[in-house]
């Protein structure tokens, strides 16, 4: 790889955050940590009936994994802000956009692929069907990645503010609805023994359309946020 | 030059725009007025009952109106906001960001109307059916186009902040508005329509349509009225901004 | 005239939904005004500060 290409470059970030990363490993288990607790919460305050747990079991374990990213979401940018490297990105003569979609792509590494990997975890804990849970991840999988996608978009309007914890949060709720009314519905649909593919197709869709638009939206709001 | 286009260009000059909308608001202010109260009187006297729904059918006079301002609303405020964000026109970033709170308080008398009209028709305060959860939706980004706004110092760099999330979340509109459509709904479908028949009958079309013409007289005058504070803060550095404190003494800074 | 005002049994629902109109379009009515107020006299406060230190 050419030193200084763009493809180095890209590289070179995605190796330096999950570096850091791996260096506060004990941080970012926190996000884990907190779905765990909440989805263990609910037994306790719904009473331990599999029949009544296993109904709420799928869109019950999709909002705590989202609430869970949400937590990390706001540290997107925070280090890097802080120590100037976050400019040198900007201003950078490589694509912001890709560089922006490198650091995404930690962020869901970090954050979402440990979520998915003990959401069968969760799944027990709440008595999820054996035949759901395949549903389930697959949403799962669908629906993290747009929210770290989107999430991206409203921590670079945000980015710098010292106070803005709840905002954070009421910018990225309307726009991630959608994704959880559609992955928490395939799940739905599955455990009732009713279709389930279209949800699951239309998640696929904004995925790629966000894939392709939020790191682009990111590397804008980041422009105006930044001047 | 062209003279409209002349006057386009002098009216994104602030104080040619605070000198503009201040001769206009009285009157648009009194024309929403006469209209509202026109409305009103066609809505609560002359309007028949519904066969079905009684009088509670009136309603639909507060409830429609508000519910096609906050839509509304939200267009002016995107349209305004692309057009800051692009031609970085300070007078769009504050048309924008001035129609933002009065297009969450017609969504919020929406939602509240909604369900004071859902109650006795449907036998339920709220559901959670694609209309009502996509217009919920909307109050949320309204808000969060008021809270970004307000969160960031910089006033013109909060504006352009909030005018891209604002054009992020356009993509609730249409939802909002074909979601009666797209999805079985509890909430009924259209009956008016812009180009062709309505389904209403004309004793009952004309005070909704004249509340909704009141209604957007009020919110550009709401708008004006907004812009010019909005303007006065941001540019109090300047001297026509000063000329306007009650002379008690004039110092020269 | 008392079945107008009892809106033939639906007057617990007309009426609020009125008033709330009445009521939430009047506040953002006056909102710009108290702003407005708001502002000038912060903007006195400034200009006289300014003045009052200029003059030794």
């Amino acid at each position: 790889m050419k030193p200084g290409s763009t493809s180095a470059a890209s590289f070179a970030l995605l190796r330096r955050d999950l570096l850091l990363v791996w260096r506060r490993r004990g941080d970012a288990l926190n996000p884990l940590l907190f779905a765990i607790i909440v989805v263990a919460l609910f037994p306790f305050a719904l009473g331990p009936e599999a029949a009544v747990l296993s109904r709420i079991a799928a869109g019950t374990i999709f909002v705590a994994v989202l609430l869970a990213m949400l937590l990390s979401l706001d540290a997107l940018f925070r280090s890097d802000l802080e120590d100037g490297s976050l400019e040198q990105l900007v201003v950078s003569p490589h694509p912001l956009a890709l560089l922006l979609g490198c650091k995404i792509l930690v962020h869901w590494m970090t954050t979402a692929l440990p979520l998915i990997v003990i959401a069968p975890l969760l799944a027990q804990l709440l008595q999820l069907p054996d035949k759901t849970l395949p549903v389930l991840l697959t949403a799962l999988a669908l629906a993290t990645p747009l929210l770290s996608l989107i999430g991206a978009v409203c921590v670079a309007l945000t980015v710098g503010m010292r106070r803005s914890g709840m905002l954070l949060t009421l910018l990225v709720l309307p726009l991630i609805v959608p994704a959880l009314i559609f992955g928490a519905g395939a799940c739905n649909a599955a455990q009732n023994g009713f279709a389930y593919s279209a949800p699951l197709l239309w998640l696929a869709a904004w995925l790629v359309l966000a894939l392709i638009l939020a790191p682009l939206a990111a590397a804008a709001a980041l422009k105006i946020s930044l001047t | 030059m062209n003279p409209l286009v002349l006057w386009f260009h002098k009216l994104g000059s602030p104080p040619y725009f605070y000198r503009f909308a201040g001769k206009w608001l009285p009157w648009l202010y009194a024309l929403a007025l006469i209209c509202g109260a026109v409305g009103l009187y066609g809505a609560l006297f002359t309007a028949p009952a519904d066969y079905q729904q009684g009088d509670s059918f009136r309603i639909m006079y507060v409830h429609v109106p508000c519910a096609w301002m906050g839509l509304f609303a939200y267009l002016f405020m995107a349209a305004n906001g692309f057009v800051g964000l692009v031609w970085r026109i300070k007078l769009s970033e504050t048309l924008a960001m001035a129609s933002a709170p009065v297009g969450a308080a017609f969504t919020f008398i929406t939602l509240v109307t909604g369900s004071l009209w859902g109650k006795p028709t449907w036998g339920t305060w709220w559901t959670w059916d694609a209309r009502l959860t996509s217009e919920l939706v909307l109050l949320f980004l309204y808000f969060g186009v008021i809270g970004l706004y307000h969160a960031i110092e910089d006033r013109r760099q909060a504006a352009r902040a909030a005018a891209f999330l604002a054009l992020i979340g356009i993509v609730n509109l249409p939802i909002v508005h074909y979601s009666v459509i797209w999805w079985n709904t509890l909430h009924q479908a259209q009956t008016v329509s812009l180009v062709g028949p309505s389904k209403i009958t004309p004793s009952m079309l004309w005070p909704l349509l004249t509340l909704a013409f009141a209604t957007h007289v009020y919110f550009f005058a709401s708008v004006l009225a907004r812009s010019r504070v909005a303007l006065l803060e941001l540019e109090s550095g300047k001297d026509w901004v000063r000329a306007l404190l009650p002379a008690t003494e004039t110092p020269h800074d | 005239m008392t079945d107008f005002f009892a809106m033939h049994g639906y007057a617990a629902y007309v009426w609020p939904s009125y008033a709330l109109f009445a009521v939430v379009l009047l506040a953002d009515a006056l909102a710009p005004v108290f702003a407005r107020r708001h502002v000038m006299r912060d903007l006195a406060r400034r200009v006289r500060r300014a003045a009052s230190r200029k003059t030794p």
